[in-house]
């Protein structure tokens, strides 16, 4: 049961003089700090940070944790998000002292056990996704996205190519398009067709030698399969473009499709989504990218490399490509999260992963079928990991909103879906059930959502009910931001 | 196999549900000629004792944790990390949770944010800060892009070479597609002359970027390089280490438009080089042209206070290609980590901690350069790291440090021509609150210091030769 006299803000909990860590005496002889030190560069006063113990700390943050969902507590269909499962095994074996505490600056000779799994993981993603050649390095899937752009700029530049266009669908990820700002490139966003697929004719209209990339996440945002997507990667090969896969909804496609086999050149995995590294209410994630082999040159440094050591034994060494763009990011990467990934893939083995998808693809067409009566899918019969469903009829009929129904189901002790995206569909639910949600629960889910659309709309404008708070103002937050504590504000 | 739930029969009857006669029927989307006609060719499926038993034997292979004792330094800090911040971010609730989106089901982690925004404030002195970035060499970067739409001014950029390299280095691939120059300011002696500056800070320069203490360890002068920046109208942008604010002047006192840092130091273990913290932190006056999220204070329908996700018109997920940062997925879970660290220290510990660096580091520069040929690089003042110089190899003096439980590191010669200054016979030393006298002294003995004669010099270059 929640106590909601600790989560008061930290601030108002404190007092002076309460301490939750000392430090040990110094055992070096005693030296003014001012004779190590010049005076003029020591602060005058000690930070104002709150004085508590650590119990207060510890009661504060346990009960500020059950303020949350999580998929530890509840079903979290958030489309787009691949709320699966987070094994508890890898929060373990993560934490071992050889991995935990090995400082990325240790040589390679003494990293060697790490070396060895990321250079396994590398190998793994490279058979997962069809494409040789992979760099661990990105933080996340945007940044995956940016360094792939990047290595498409360095390789178009390499050329002599002057190619400054990057093209999307209208449904794609918001960092599509930033990312390929971001990286220098003028963004081209295509139509979508009434399928909701790519739409050929756009794409040729709006392609020539000034298209770089095309970026596409396949499955799309819709949840369906490009059925034409051979067909686009060779029109872009035609122009002399790149592929650029969006790995987001890999979880649908693991042993089944892989990108390099539908013509992709270059993509990014989400580790976070599709291999179970935690969210951790926003991140960390991981983005590692795979590419072609005429790619593998510019990838961003290190990479893993394996060679025969003095003895014969394998010897694992970080390597700079010979054209690589550069760093994205300080030292290696998000290893805790990509020690993860490596833990689900050893655990899964090659039938296992692909059971992901299977039971991914069967959940979410089960959930589907289970909604259509009361929440249709207007795009495709059919659905990948996910589906878009639209509340558009509720609305015009009743005044049900998708936000109604979202609010409503955290009632029901169900993680809202995805809503409004993508822009594409009206009144848009997009529905991730993942793998590792059983029937029952699906079941469960749907009858909230039948009970749901049957209740007064009115009431369903103040959902949701039952949590601690209600819909927050958000056009009060953003006309006056108030983003840290201050006396004031409480 | 572990993580799924339904059973064959089940499995039957959702087809029945679906109307489809098998789950390969589903997958019928897929075009015939893209489908992968063989399984997989991946290692064999693990169960869990198997798995901790691969994985404990690859884990042995790494020189760390046990008996190790740490004094490698660059950027990842072996500081002490109170039990309770791990135990605070193990909850689940937490961690499987996803970013606050909907805040009525996210209250916990939007009210740990704001915290965190409130603390790294307080820690720093700054105005505002968000929510998170990847960790110091992005956060150097997004400030840098930020400084352009701040000024306007989108051809220059210019960076001291005492910041780190990585940073730099990461810095000069985010611009690399662009028409914007990247300046690098040359050091002497460790730290960058602030005269030297006149002629390259100039009005089309967008910021100014410096690291304080720097690379080497030494300490800048951030005040005259923020009012350098400043009289241009270039904004100042200084990467910290959050540990040195328990003794040091906050960005805040010396007047820095930006101020980010790696926050590993903050109750984040160094696995290998992350995940880590980008604190990002700027003036009030910069809010609407900040990267990454923002967690504001609200009220709910009833007026009750809540938090929530705000100004998010300049995300990704809303701008699109005009957003302020192509970042989505940020560091959460490890700013809960500084969030719980900084409350459970305090202002108190957070100064303890700080001190105990900076006097064991120099107690430690004070022994170890007792040892013939070995000496400080740089006649600057130093907080809790500093560049040695040994004569001869220096790879051969971590060697034998390391063979004697050691770490020390990492050497100038990994970051190549990336050093500004010539040094490639020269390495980082960190000490941190960690370290006792003892593990100095005897860290000492085993390079050949003066309190082990018998197996100094000689065995030390023997080592090289070897």
């Amino acid at each position: 049961m929640r106590n909601l006299l600790a989560t008061q803000p930290l601030v108002e909990l404190a007092h002076p003089g309460r301490r939750g860590c000392t430090f040990p005496e110094s055992d070096v002889p005693p030296r003014p700090l001012d004779s190590l030190i010049p005076k003029s560069q020591l602060a005058a006063t000690a930070c104002e940070l709150p004085e508590l113990a650590e119990p207060d700390v510890i009661r504060h943050f346990v009960n500020l944790s059950t303020l949350n969902m999580s998929v530890d507590t509840h079903f979290y269909p958030l489309g787009s998000c691949t709320m699966k499962y987070n094994p508890k095994r890898h929060e373990r074996l993560s934490r071992l002292p050889g991995l935990v505490d090995l400082h990325p600056y240790q040589i390679d000779e003494a990293a060697q056990g790490m070396l060895a799994i990321l250079y396994e993981l590398q190998q793994m993603l490279a058979e997962i996704s069809g494409l040789p050649a992979v760099s661990l390095h990105p933080a996340a899937g945007a940044q995956g996205e940016l360094t792939a752009l990047l290595v498409a700029a360095a390789y178009f530049h390499d050329k002599g190519e002057r190619r400054t266009k990057v093209l999307f669908p209208a449904s794609a990820h918001g960092t599509n398009p930033a990312s390929a700002a971001l990286a220098g490139f003028e963004c081209v966003q295509l139509d979508v067709s009434a399928e909701g697929l790519v739409d050929l004719e756009e794409l040729k209209a709006n392609l020539d030698e000034s298209t770089a990339v095309f970026m596409i996440t396949n499955p799309n945002t819709l949840g369906l399969f490009e059925p034409e997507i051979a067909r686009i990667s060779r029109l872009l090969h035609q122009a002399g473009g790149l592929v650029y896969v969006d790995g987001a909804n890999m979880n649908a496609i693991l042993g089944i499709t892989r990108p390099g086999d539908f013509g992709g050149d270059m993509m990014h995995f989400n580790v976070h989504k599709t291999f179970t590294g935690p969210h951790g209410a926003g991140g960390p994630g991981a983005g590692p990218i795979a590419v072609r082999d005429f790619l593998a040159d510019y990838l961003p440094a290190p990479v893993v490399i394996r060679e025969a050591g003095p003895s014969g034994k394998a010897l694992y060494r970080l390597s700079v490509p010979g054209k690589s763009i550069g760093r994205m990011r300080s030292f290696f990467g998000n290893v805790g999260i990509l020690l993860r990934g490596y833990l689900y893939l050893r655990t899964l083995g090659a039938q296992g992963v692909k059971a992901v998808s299977e039971n991914a693809v069967l959940n979410a067409n089960y959930l589907m079928a289970r909604l259509a009566d009361v929440l249709p899918t207007p795009h495709g019969k059919r659905c990948m990991h996910e589906f878009v469903a639209s509340a558009r009829n509720l609305y015009k009929e009743r005044g049900i909103s998708a936000m109604d129904l979202a609010k409503r189901l955290l009632d029901y002790g169900f993680h809202a879906p995805t809503v409004y995206f993508p822009l594409v569909v009206a009144e848009a639910m997009m529905m991730e059930p993942t793998e590792t949600e059983s029937k029952e629960t699906l079941d469960a889910f749907s009858d909230a959502i039948h009970k749901i659309v049957a209740e007064d709309p009115k009431f369903l404008h103040d959902a949701p009910h039952s949590t601690l708070v209600s819909r927050p103002d958000d056009v009060q937050a953003a006309r006056k931001p108030i983003l840290k504590w201050e006396p004031s504000a409480s | 196999m572990s993580y799924l739930f339904n059973t064959p029969d089940q499995r039957r009857e959702m087809l029945r549900t679906i109307g489809a006669e098998s789950i390969d029927e589903l997958f019928q989307q897929v075009p015939a000629d893209c489908r992968l006609a063989r399984p997989l060719d991946l290692p064999p499926a693990l169960t869990e004792m198997e798995l901790e038993r691969t994985v404990r034997s690859l884990a042995g292979k790494n020189v760390a944790g046990g008996d190790r004792v740490c004094l490698m330094g660059g950027g990842v800090y072996d500081h002490f990390i109170p039990a309770a911040v791990d135990e605070v971010v193990s909850r689940g609730e937490f961690y499987t949770a996803y970013t606050p989106y909907q805040a009525e089901a996210s209250q916990g982690s939007l009210q740990a944010f704001f915290e965190y925004q409130s603390l790294v404030c307080r820690l720093t002195g700054m105005d505002v800060s968000n929510a998170s970035l990847y960790e110091a060499g992005t956060a150097v970067s997004e400030a840098a892009f930020m400084a352009m739409r701040v000024t306007g001014r989108h051809e220059k950029v210019v960076v001291l070479g005492s910041v780190h390299p990585e940073y730099r280095q990461v810095l000069e691939t985010y611009l690399s597609n662009l028409k914007c120059e990247l300046v690098v300011v040359g050091t002497h002696n460790g730290t960058v002359d602030p005269a030297d500056l006149k002629k390259l800070v100039d009005d089309r320069t967008a910021c100014l970027i410096f690291q304080h203490p720097n690379f080497f360890g030494c300490l800048e002068e951030p005040e005259e390089l923020c009012r350098q920046a400043r009289s241009v109208g270039a904004l100042s942008v200084v990467a910290f280490d959050p540990i040195s604010l328990g003794i040091l002047r906050r960005p805040g006192d010396y007047g820095a438009d930006v101020a980010v840092a790696e926050g590993q130091s903050l109750g984040i273990p160094m696995q290998y080089g992350g995940p880590f913290l980008g604190i990002f932190t700027c003036r009030n006056e910069f809010v609407r042209k900040m990267p990454g999220r923002l967690v504001g204070r609200t009220t709910d329908r009833q007026g009750r206070p809540c938090y929530v996700l705000t100004l998010q018109a300049r995300e990704q997920h809303i701008r699109r290609e005009k957003a302020t940062s192509n970042i989505c997925t940020n560091q959460g879970l490890l700013a809960l980590r500084a969030t719980a660290y900084l409350s459970l220290v305090g202002p108190q510990g957070l100064k303890e901690a700080s001190e105990l660096c900076c006097r064991k580091a120099h107690y430690a520069a004070e022994r170890l350069t007792r040892i013939p040929g070995v000496q400080l690089a740089f006649d600057r003042p130093f907080f809790k790291e500093f560049t040695l110089r040994c004569d001869g190899g220096v790879e051969a003096f971590c060697a034998r440090a390391r063979d004697a439980g050691f770490d020390l590191g990492p050497t100038m010669r990994r970051f190549g021509e990336a050093v500004d200054e010539p040094l490639s016979d020269a390495l980082l030393v960190a000490v941190t609150e960690k370290r006792t006298r003892r593990e100095i002294d005897e860290l000492v003995a085993a390079l050949g210091g003066l309190e082990a004669t018998a197996v100094g010099i000689p065995a030390l270059r023997e080592t090289q030769l070897g």
